[in-house]
């Protein structure tokens, strides 16, 4: 196809050599040292596929579930082994399967669909890939060893006290999943920070496609929500280990503060899960009726909506703790109003369908899309149904829930990440079978049907949740015996489509590779091989390639903007948030080690904390601590390299050096500051409810004191230093003189620690104690967060103190020190609100 | 299949499907809930339909007559419009019927204490003094408004007697009210629905409402001593009773044998089930019980017995504890 000679901002033919240095900054190690690859085109794919394989091993514990309810009184599993199996069925698949899968797809697709190279920490979600991997097949082989968590995937305590639960299976749970949650959340922050600083030219916030705006939503969510699951188990391990009284009410705890943490996580947990999978369907539907979308800024405002109203809803998983009708009501409110957003989409889907100029095909994508629309729809109405107060007292912990949860999360995810494996495997390797795919949609959509709806009368006939197993006479046999049969024609579907997988699927694609299959409009279907897009055009449209039929073979021959490599290493186009203005070329991390070792130490040293092996785990933190150093010591913050500015194109310069609120990297830890926070406010929420559930004269409790106020005063002045000091040593960095910013710096980390010491003191001196009562295991509670991130502050003082000594700190190179402070005011902030609250607060009670 | 339990032959007892199921309400609040529920079945299909009905128009009408459909205007009345008008609705209505169901029908009602425990349930009458305690078994008077006291000794449980009213759950350091009314006699089961261990899966039990002199009559057995042994056999079993240490957990009112830990004897014989709900209630299974009640049961707190009874001694003991009627 020529090219038509509409300006292009780049002009051709491009030099000679200048394709060959692309693609030899962006080649790939070879053989086992694709290990140390963070190409988001290597990891996306290889993400997906580990999201796969613990979809297909926690389906094989579905399986066990109903063989052993085919027939009442079976006992295939023992009791014990049952409890483990369910537990482990709904654990593996919320948490190792259904958020890293919507995360592992992002990072396959995002990078083409806005338009860049590259997420700007690649490393980052290399990491995060890593440990979920790792930690992920340790934790599941832990029910090889009857050392699998058995108290349900929301781990009610007291159930889970060390008095009801001795054994390690909850720790395996506390830390196993506590640390992937780590992993969710860097990926997060990876996401948040590549949408919004990553998109190509003119993709404004109003031309980002759907999915990228659900993916954002997403991220977000996952921000505020998975902290919360952090504290949770966090106190509950403080609880476990060392006999902090959190959730025992024989000492001022209270086990409905587990239940409020857990579910303020798991509510938003359900959306997390459904909002990218419905931005999937935003994109898929439009490319099957070849029609734009139709209420764009509708669904936009239904993502943001949801997510925000999510977070109110997390008491309809407490409907019968006994909190009084009136709270409920307006909790009832939130979850139908919750609903409409999503009913909204469904009408959208059905409009642009509607729309479409030619008749629909009924590829294996749309079969999905279609199945996805039955099945939501149902469990988006049960969903409406179980949010109705007194229906729920009835339905609440029955197999009406399972039914509902289970039309709910294969409706709202598993068929559109289907639909998605299907629509998009053409644009990150090769075809799908159309022949095998409808064949493994007709068995997933009559096994999930048969499978599921029954369950909904079982539910009504009386059958409680998470039974082994139930007795005859009670109606309930014909039922469960079809629920048993429909999941053996569901794991046959998906047999089918793993078939379909391992037998066609290639990364890269193969000889017999389709361009654009579905005639899509959207820029994913034109990333190339490993350096993503050949040249990166300007976006002026929600569907550039509709919008530009020329546009593809432009981007192939280099006609637009940023056609090389500026530097030598793999960079990324930095551009503003809203606008998507270009600001700099930064550098993106290439292949390596020291995350490999980081994510290797990181996964090792919880599991060893689990066993306890406690010199093992000495070991490995150790490992993982030198894991990271390295990676930033040898990895960032490189300052100014080859030619300070670049021309990409049209006439438009950019720096290839940044530092400050510009990078990417601030705008990382900016996300960081918001995950702490959160997590810091769910301390300081936890301390308050206790508090509310300890009554008059109880805060300190007989026996425990307040915490000695001098020593409070020190701490808060000492914090007030340590903030002077680092913004001294920020100050005085490119003062041409060596001393003044390390001795600052020096004096920051002297404060910073002496503050904390303080702080420490002052509670110990009250006297405060952690194990006597709920008030000091709050108290101590909140000083351990603190004290964790002084320790990591203390570590980056020495950090750049080092950076500098070596000569890798200055007026220009001087990102580590900006970035560090910021992390720095950060801490002391939240070391002051701790000081203020555990002072003040019993002070002002009467 | 390894083995099938032996008890599930013995739970024929009562097994007439209707008596787990909050579609077959015996009482006022379950009632009112069952309504509520039909109304969502029945709109809930209706919407689907509708739903479903406007997709398939979409793929298959004329391409003229579905594209009409297309617009905004479709999506703001099908998407917004209409489910912010049902659904406003059904707030309205179900507030409602969630006012109803909590609203207390009596100034006096029967207060009755139960107590969560791994893997059975301890059920006192305190209006009726110290002594009226039972176990596994919840008797209510026909027509009168009951308060149930809802209290955990362990872990968390959750109290549900479908047929009556929906969930409450019983947590450690509180106490959760529910009140229930029973509007016919008859026998209900209850089970417990928030998962609380290895033998979650059995601990249920049975809720009896009688007419309210039945009730009275019940109530004062329940308090009174227990009676002399009438034979011999049964004279043997109280002795192997107090041999083996069982009124070191168990309770038997009027003798010497006032423990705490397991559910309380005095009656043992007249209730529906034992094992919280497992089996019918005779010698056969109380003998089956206190020799395997570890192969029975997995996990729950009663020792198994079968290795330190002589079988002659277990028999007297099943015997003795069957004529506790």
């Amino acid at each position: 196809m020529s090219i038509s000679p509409v300006e292009t901002p780049n002009t051709l033919p491009r030099p000679a050599g200048e394709l060959e240095a692309l693609k030899h900054v962006w080649r790939m190690p070879k053989g086992w040292r694709l290990i140390s690859e963070v190409n988001n085109s290597v990891v996306g794919p290889m993400f997906v596929a580990t999201a796969l394989l613990f979809f297909l091993l926690a389906g094989i514990l579905g399986l066990i579930i109903r063989a052993q309810l085919a027939f009442p009184g079976l006992t295939l599993v023992d009791p014990d082994t049952y409890n483990q199996v369910f537990t482990m069925h709904g654990t593996v698949m919320m948490f190792l399967f259904a958020v890293p899968a919507v995360e592992a797809v992002a990072i396959a697709l995002l990078p083409g669909m806005i338009g860049a190279r590259e997420l700007p920490f690649p490393r980052l979600g290399a990491f995060s890939f890593l440990i979920y991997l790792v930690g992920g097949l340790i934790f599941y082989a832990s029910l090889l060893f009857g050392i699998a968590p058995d108290g349900g995937w929301f781990m009610y305590p007291p159930l889970t006290s060390k008095a009801f639960s001795p054994g390690i299976n909850t720790d395996m749970y506390l830390l196993g999943i506590g640390f992937i949650e780590i992993s969710a959340i860097a990926g997060a922050i990876e996401l948040i920070v590549g949408i919004l600083r990553c998109r190509a030219p003119g993709m404004t916030l109003g031309r980002m496609p759907i999915y990228a705006w659900a993916i954002l939503i997403f991220a977000t969510m996952v921000i505020f929500a998975f902290p919360a699951v952090i504290i949770a188990s966090t106190l509950l391990e403080l609880e476990r280990a060392f006999d902090w009284p959190f959730f025992l009410p024989e000492r001022g705890g209270d086990p409905m503060l587990w239940q409020h943490l857990f579910w303020f996580f798991g509510h938003p947990e359900v959306y997390v899960i459904f909002l990218p999978a419905a931005g999937m369907v935003s994109m898929i539907v439009p490319a099957m009726a070849g029609a734009r979308l139709v209420g764009y800024s509708m669904v936009v405002a239904a993502l943001v909506g949801t997510g925000f109203l999510s977070f109110g809803l997390w008491v309809h998983h407490m409907y019968t703790t006994g909190i009084p009708p009136l709270s409920l009501s307006f909790f009832a409110a939130a979850g139908f109003a919750v609903s409409i957003p999503s009913g909204l989409q469904v009408f959208v889907w059905i409009a642009t369908f509607a729309r479409a100029g030619r008749r629909i095909q009924f590829s294996t994508p749309a079969l999905f899309i279609l199945g996805f629309l039955f099945i939501f729809v149902i469990g988006g109405l049960t969903g409406v149904m179980v949010s109705v107060t007194p229906f729920d007292w009835q339905a609440h912990d029955t197999y009406f829930i399972v039914a509902h949860l289970h039309y709910v999360l294969i409706g709202g995810m598993v068929f559109p990440l289907f639909a998605a494996l299907y629509y998009w495997a053409p644009s990150v390797g090769s075809q799908l079978s159309e022949r095998l795919g409808k064949t493994a949609f007709w068995l997933l959509f009559l096994g999930t049907n048969v499978t599921f709806f029954p369950m909904h009368i079982s539910g009504l006939m009386g059958m409680p949740r998470r039974i082994y197993t139930y007795p005859t006479g009670f109606g309930l046999e014909l039922h469960n015996l079809i629920s048993s049969i429909g999941a053996a024609m569901f794991a046959t579907g998906a047999f089918v489509l793993l078939l379909d997988v391992v037998k066609n699927f290639r990364i890269g694609g193969n000889a017999n590779r389709q361009d654009n299959p579905w005639r899509a409009g959207t820029m994913e279907w034109l990333s190339g091989p490993e350096y993503g897009l050949r040249s990166i055009p300007l976006v002026q449209d929600r569907y550039p390639l509709w919008h530009n039929p020329q546009l593809k073979p432009q981007v192939e021959a280099g006609a637009h903007y940023f056609p090389f490599t500026a530097t030598g290493r793999r960079e990324a186009l930095i551009s503003s948030p809203a606008e998507a203005t270009p600001q700099y070329i930064a550098f993106v991390g290439g292949p390596g080690w020291w995350h490999v070792l980081a994510a290797g130490g990181t996964a090792f040293f919880f599991l060893s904390l689990v066993a306890p092996f406690l010199i093992a785990a000495a070991v490995f933190g150790l490992l993982a601590l030198v894991g990271f150093i390295g990676w930033l010591w040898t990895g960032s913050d490189f300052g100014p390299v080859g030619p300070a500015e670049a021309d990409i194109g049209g006439g438009i310069v950019l720096p290839t050096h940044a530092t400050g609120p510009v990078t990417a990297s601030w705008w990382a830890m900016i996300c960081v500051m918001l995950v702490s926070g959160t997590a810091y406010a769910c301390l300081i929420g936890s301390y308050l409810f206790l508090w509310l559930v300890n009554g008059e004269g109880m805060w300190p409790p007989p026996g425990l004191g307040l915490p000695a106020l001098e020593w409070g005063l020190g701490a808060f002045a000492m914090y007030a230093g340590a903030g002077l000091s680092v913004t001294v040593a920020a100050w005085t960095l490119g003062d041409g003189r060596g001393w003044t910013h390390r001795l600052a710096l020096l004096a920051g980390v002297a404060l910073l620690a002496g503050g904390l010491m303080s702080d420490g003191w002052a509670l110990w001196q009250g006297p405060i104690w952690p194990t006597v009562h709920a008030y000091g295991a709050s108290a101590w509670g909140l000083f351990v967060w603190q004290a964790a991130h002084v320790a990591i502050g203390v570590l980056m003082g020495f950090y750049t103190l080092a950076r500098s000594l070596t000569g890798r700190l200055g007026g220009q190179r001087r990102l580590t020190l900006d970035n560090i402070r910021l992390f720095w005011l950060y801490t002391i902030g939240q070391g002051m609100v701790g000081l203020v609250l555990l002072h003040g607060f019993p002070r002002l009670l009467p | 299949m390894r083995r099938t339990a032996p008890y599930l032959v013995l739970l024929g007892l009562g097994a007439c499907s209707g008596v787990q199921t909050p579609l077959h309400p015996w009482g006022d609040q379950a009632a009112r809930i069952a309504v509520l529920s039909w109304v969502l079945f029945i709109g809930g299909t209706a919407i689907f339909a509708l739903v479903m009905g406007l997709l398939a128009y979409a793929l298959f009408a004329p391409a003229r007559a579905r594209q009409a459909m297309g617009t905004r205007g479709f999506v703001i009345g099908g998407g917004i419009v209409f489910p912010t008008v049902t659904l406003l609705a059904l707030l309205v209505y179900s507030l409602g019927v969630s006012r109803a169901v909590v609203l207390p029908g009596s100034d006096d009602p029967l207060r009755i204490e139960v107590i969560g425990r791994q893997y059975w349930w301890e059920v006192r009458y305190p209006d009726a003094g110290e002594g009226a305690v039972t176990a596994n078994e919840l008797h209510l008077p026909v027509g009168r408004e009951v308060e149930l006291l809802l209290s955990s000794g362990d872990v968390i449980h959750s109290l549900w007697i479908p047929n009556l009213h929906g969930k409450m759950d019983m947590i450690p350091g509180r106490v959760n009210r529910q009140r229930v009314r029973a509007d016919r006699p008859g026998a209900m089961r209850g089970q417990c629905t928030e998962y609380c261990g290895v033998q979650h899966t059995f601990m249920a039990f049975w809720a009896v409402a009688q007419e309210p002199a039945e009730f009275d009559a019940w109530l004062a057995r329940q308090r009174a001593p227990v009676p002399e042994p009438a034979t011999e056999e049964q004279a043997r079993g109280r002795q192997v009773f107090g041999e083996a240490g069982c009124g070191a957990c168990h309770t038997v009112r009027g003798t010497e044998w006032q423990g705490r830990l397991g559910p309380d004897l005095s009656r043992v014989g007249s209730r529906l089930s034992i094992g919280a709900g497992m089996m019918e209630t005779h010698r056969g299974t109380l003998a089956g019980w206190i020799a395997g009640a570890q192969d029975i049961k997995p996990g729950n707190a009663m020792p198994a017995y079968g290795r330190v009874l002589e079988s002659t001694d277990l028999l007297a003991v099943s015997i003795w504890l069957e004529s506790l009627r």
